[in-house]
């Protein structure tokens, strides 16, 4: 049990601007189940990815060592011939190929490249009654469950020859019994020899399975607790992944006099528009005053992003039932554009794929949304809308050539300007910003939370979305918990705090397992 | 300079078409012996490939949602000659009206493609490969399959002259190159006035030499052209039909909400539905607009072979995409303009005419517009490629 498989040491990657992993060493015994925590961004998957080759030899510094022997992996291939194996959160399988086809994929029972199906489907069997899948080896793998579906993947990673299996997730996206059934195929395997890498957001199943748990947090390993010998609690847990010093990051936010109900919604239920049966919004409830910051925290998956989408329009979802109130009027909406004309805006997470037309200047995506406002007519008056766009650049201060400059050019920071600027001169009462500081320096930050502070002292609801726990208690002041769809807690700015929330959403999981 | 410099870095792509086009036209010009740009063989440069820039115009629009193509509109022009002797022949009906009711078979024939792409989401390959097939039957079975003679009307359209009613000049048919005074007074009253209220609104215009000598090139070119075709047999219906048609479409793809719109949707989709655009209707309205101008071409056409033939229009939608993507189309959407278009529309006019000429095989022909394509996308895909390091 003593001997080390795994050893990474010293690894250091930078993306551009962020140093995702700083100086991190990692030693995992051949044999355990070792455990990976940590907040979102945190630089848990990009330490795996560096394991397994997705960021190629040379693109990080530090050293690789696999069972005695230095790696250096340039792609997923050479680190699965070296016997690692990687399974992703989001599944890489076939949906219309067969549970046989997908296992050996890439990894055919073949001769001279002809394929010997007896070998295949025989193999195959032996391999689905190793995970314990209850199916033919003929079945499609778009007809099983999400569930079985993952137990396929661990059969594919069987299929190598596997020594060292990394699951990013495994159960983010399974019911309890499912992720009960994953568990225990996993301390199974480990039974047998097999050594595991989780990573996991639910501390439970963790302190459930593992036998080491790695603390990690903004690119550094805070701590490496052992079974048996440290304290294995959620609470000491919870408090490395999230206990960091909060410096000076967010503008003061005024005691601005904050009025009666702007926005409200009630018992909002949306199923999942590719699954009717999946509920992905479960009965949520709640209000934003006019001149408030709310927030919702919550983690990956929780549904938010389905929440606020839901209610632009229908922009997300299926089976939508469910009451919005503005200003205490019932408003039926049932597309985007109803939504904007209602005083609604939405900027999206992500903005480059969601939020901006990349090919397009700055002037033509500011003014999208409303035209209206530029044009007499149907006839749009270019130097209405030069003036009007330049005005915006100028007041959220947009660091470009001018408003005829693409935004495919413009930094993170000031691309997030331009959405935040298209959405201003829609003149909204309720703005949604959904991640609105993701992936930009803490300098743009600061000036984007200047804003949001504005435009809240102009009277406006707005609901602030974020995965960064120390954002949502700098920036709101209510903070909304969401997790697995429901909303599962509320407290006020003063009440909260990290611990608190993570606890909240740690607890709702807790609770339904 | 600077100023020029940066205009010319924006705009490299459309100036490089027009110097493409300018250049193609110089070494036709020299390999033919200076018989391509005499009057008689530009004006029936023109006549010849009217109806493709016609459907340029509205392929350019499809290619613009998203660097969807339209097969179908070879298919629609023969269906809409067809359903013009239908009407006329067949049935008697005077001309104008069948010509009515064909522009109507046309924008339905489009709607119908439109209903499939934009609500029941189909690709629009798929879509308009199977309309292809479609409406080339209906032809078929119009004509059953038989060659009918137009009425006079049709021909005026396709290829008289507008008359001379200033009376004979000669060899000068006066009536063009009046218009032609007429029409670029007309556009630098028009510069004129856009540039004045720039200013009324604070904006830095560019410098007064720069717009004086755009204006004066321009108006020049204009009555150029007109010169040119008054030395010949004068202006066409036709080219007046389409000169107004790009004139409104590309009012429509600069000015309008609905341009702007149809940009939004290529440029990216997502973003585009959660800025609060319909992306259905605009995918309806672009596919339902094609088969119209389509009918548009198809009566050109008819008047122009006299006749609705079953073959007609065989081949359209290739010539109509590649010359979209010659003028500088995206394959991926979002960019590309109305002259554009007509621009690669004019290249391949050219080439076809020159080659024509010179006699060169039809067979080198194909093989010569085939490169010229790829290459056209290649440098789209490279210029791209470049804009994304800098």
């Amino acid at each position: 049990m003593s001997e080390i498989i795994l050893d990474m040491k010293n690894i250091t990657k930078v993306f551009p601007g962020v140093k995702a992993l700083d100086n991190v060493n990692l030693k995992v015994k051949r044999g355990e189940i070792h455990a990976l925590v940590g907040e979102n961004g945190a630089g848990k998957s990009t330490l795996m990815n560096v394991l397994s080759g997705i960021y190629p030899f040379g693109t990080y510094s530090g050293d690789v060592f696999f069972e005695g022997k230095k790696c250096e992996f340039k792609s997923v291939r050479d680190s699965e011939k070296a016997g690692i194996a990687i399974i992703h959160q989001e599944l890489a399988l076939n949906p219309y190929m067969t549970i046989a086809e997908n296992i050996f994929l890439c990894n055919e029972r073949s001769k001279y490249g002809i394929i010997n199906w007896d070998r295949t489907n025989q193999e195959a069997k032996k391999l689905i009654s190793k995970v314990g899948l209850k199916e033919k080896h003929s079945t499609l793998v778009m007809d099983i469950g999400v569930g079985k579906q993952q137990l396929v993947e661990i059969a594919k990673a069987l299929s190598k020859d596997v020594r060292l299996l990394i699951l990013d997730e495994p159960t983010a996206a399974l019911n309890d019994r499912d992720s009960d059934n994953l568990l225990n195929l996993l301390l199974e395997l480990n039974q047998q020899g097999l050594t595991c890498i989780i990573i996991s957001h639910k501390i439970h199943e963790v302190t459930r399975i593992a036998d080491q748990i790695t603390i990690i947090r903004d690119g550094m390993i805070v701590e490496t607790l052992v079974n048996g010998v440290d304290e294995f609690s959620e609470n000491r847990i919870i408090k490395g992944m999230v206990g960091r010093e909060l410096v000076n990051r967010f503008p003061p936010r005024e005691k601005v006099n904050i009025g009666e109900i702007g926005f409200e919604v009630k018992d909002w239920v949306v199923y999942d528009p590719l699954d009717d049966d999946r509920m992905r919004i479960k009965n949520v409830s709640f209000n934003v005053r006019k001149g408030e910051v709310v927030g919702i925290a919550g983690l990956m998956g929780a549904g938010r992003t389905e929440l606020v989408m839901s209610l632009f329009g229908r922009a997300y979802g299926k089976k939508i039932s469910g009451t919005i109130l503005k200003d205490g009027k019932k408003l039926l909406l049932k597309t985007v554009s109803e939504a904007i004309s209602e005083g609604m805006a939405y900027a999206t997470e992500d903005r480059k794929t969601a939020g901006l037309i990349l090919i397009d200047d700055i002037r033509r995506n500011i003014t999208l949304p409303r035209l209206d406002k530029v044009s007499k007519n149907s006839v749009i008056n270019e130097s209405l809308e030069v003036k009007a766009a330049e005005e915006q650049r100028k007041k959220l201060n947009i660091k470009s050539s001018g408003v005829y400059q693409k935004t495919g050019n413009l930094s993170g920071g000031n691309q997030q300007k331009v959405v935040l600027s298209k959405w201003i001169f829609s003149e909204p009462d309720v703005l949604f910003l959904d991640e609105p500081t993701r992936g930009i320096d803490v300098g743009a930050k600061y000036e984007i939370y200047t804003i949001i502070n504005q435009l809240a002292s102009q009277g406006k609801c707005i609901v602030v979305i974020s995965s960064e726990l120390p954002e949502i208690l700098g920036i709101c002041d209510r903070i909304y918990i969401m997790n697995e769809g429901s909303i599962v807690g509320e407290m006020s700015k003063e009440a909260a705090s990290p611990e608190k929330i993570m606890k909240c959403i740690l607890t709702s999981t807790s609770n339904r397992s | 300079m600077e100023r020029i410099r940066d205009v010319l870095r924006h705009n490299i792509r459309q100036y490089g078409m027009l110097f493409a086009l300018i250049a193609i036209m110089l070494i036709f010009q020299i390999l033919t012996g200076g018989i391509l740009l005499r009057p008689i063989n530009v004006s029936r440069l023109i006549f010849q490939n009217s109806y493709i820039l016609i459907l340029a115009i509205g392929m350019m629009l499809c290619i613009l949602t998203g660097g969807h193509i339209d097969l179908s509109v070879g298919s629609i022009v023969a269906m809409v000659s067809a359903s013009s002797a239908l009407f006329s022949v067949k049935l008697g009906l005077p001309v104008p009206l069948s010509i009515f009711l064909s522009l109507i078979v046309g924008l339905l024939a489009g709607m119908w493609q439109g209903f499939w792409i934009a609500f029941v989401k189909i690709p629009p390959f798929i879509v308009t490969l199977a309309g292809m097939l479609i409406f080339n039957g209906v032809n078929n079975i119009i004509l059953s399959g038989k060659t009918v003679l137009l009425p006079q009307l049709y021909i005026t359209i396709a290829s008289d002259s507008i008359p001379d009613f200033i009376g004979s000049g000669g060899k000068l048919h006066l009536s063009t190159i009046v218009i032609g005074i007429i029409c670029s007074a007309l556009y630098i009253i028009m510069e004129l006035f856009s540039r004045a209220k720039k200013k009324k609104f604070g904006y830095d215009a560019g410098s007064d030499q720069l717009f004086i000598a755009k204006i004066i090139v321009i108006a020049l070119v204009i009555n150029l052209f007109t010169y040119w075709l008054a030395r010949a047999n004068g202006l066409t219906y036709a080219v007046i039909l389409l000169v107004v048609l790009i004139v409104i479409y590309s009012f429509i793809t600069n000015k309008t909400v609905a341009g702007r719109h149809i940009y939004a949707l290529g440029g990216n989709a997502k973003a585009a539905e959660l800025s609060g655009i319909n992306i259905k209707r605009v995918m309806f309205w672009v596919y339902a607009n094609m088969g119209f101008l389509a009918a548009i071409a198809g009566i050109v056409f008819a008047g122009r072979l006299n006749s609705a033939s079953p073959t007609a229009g065989d081949g359209f939608e290739l010539d109509t995409i590649a010359a979209c993507f010659i003028g500088g189309a995206s394959a991926s959407g979002g960019v590309g303009t109305i002259i554009g278009a007509i621009i690669g529309g004019f290249i391949m006019g050219i080439m076809n005419n020159g080659m024509s000429i010179m006699g060169i095989s039809t067979f080198w022909q194909s093989i010569i517009k085939g490169l010229v394509t790829i290459f056209a996308v290649a440098f789209d895909v490279y210029s791209k490629s470049k804009a994304k390091v800098a």
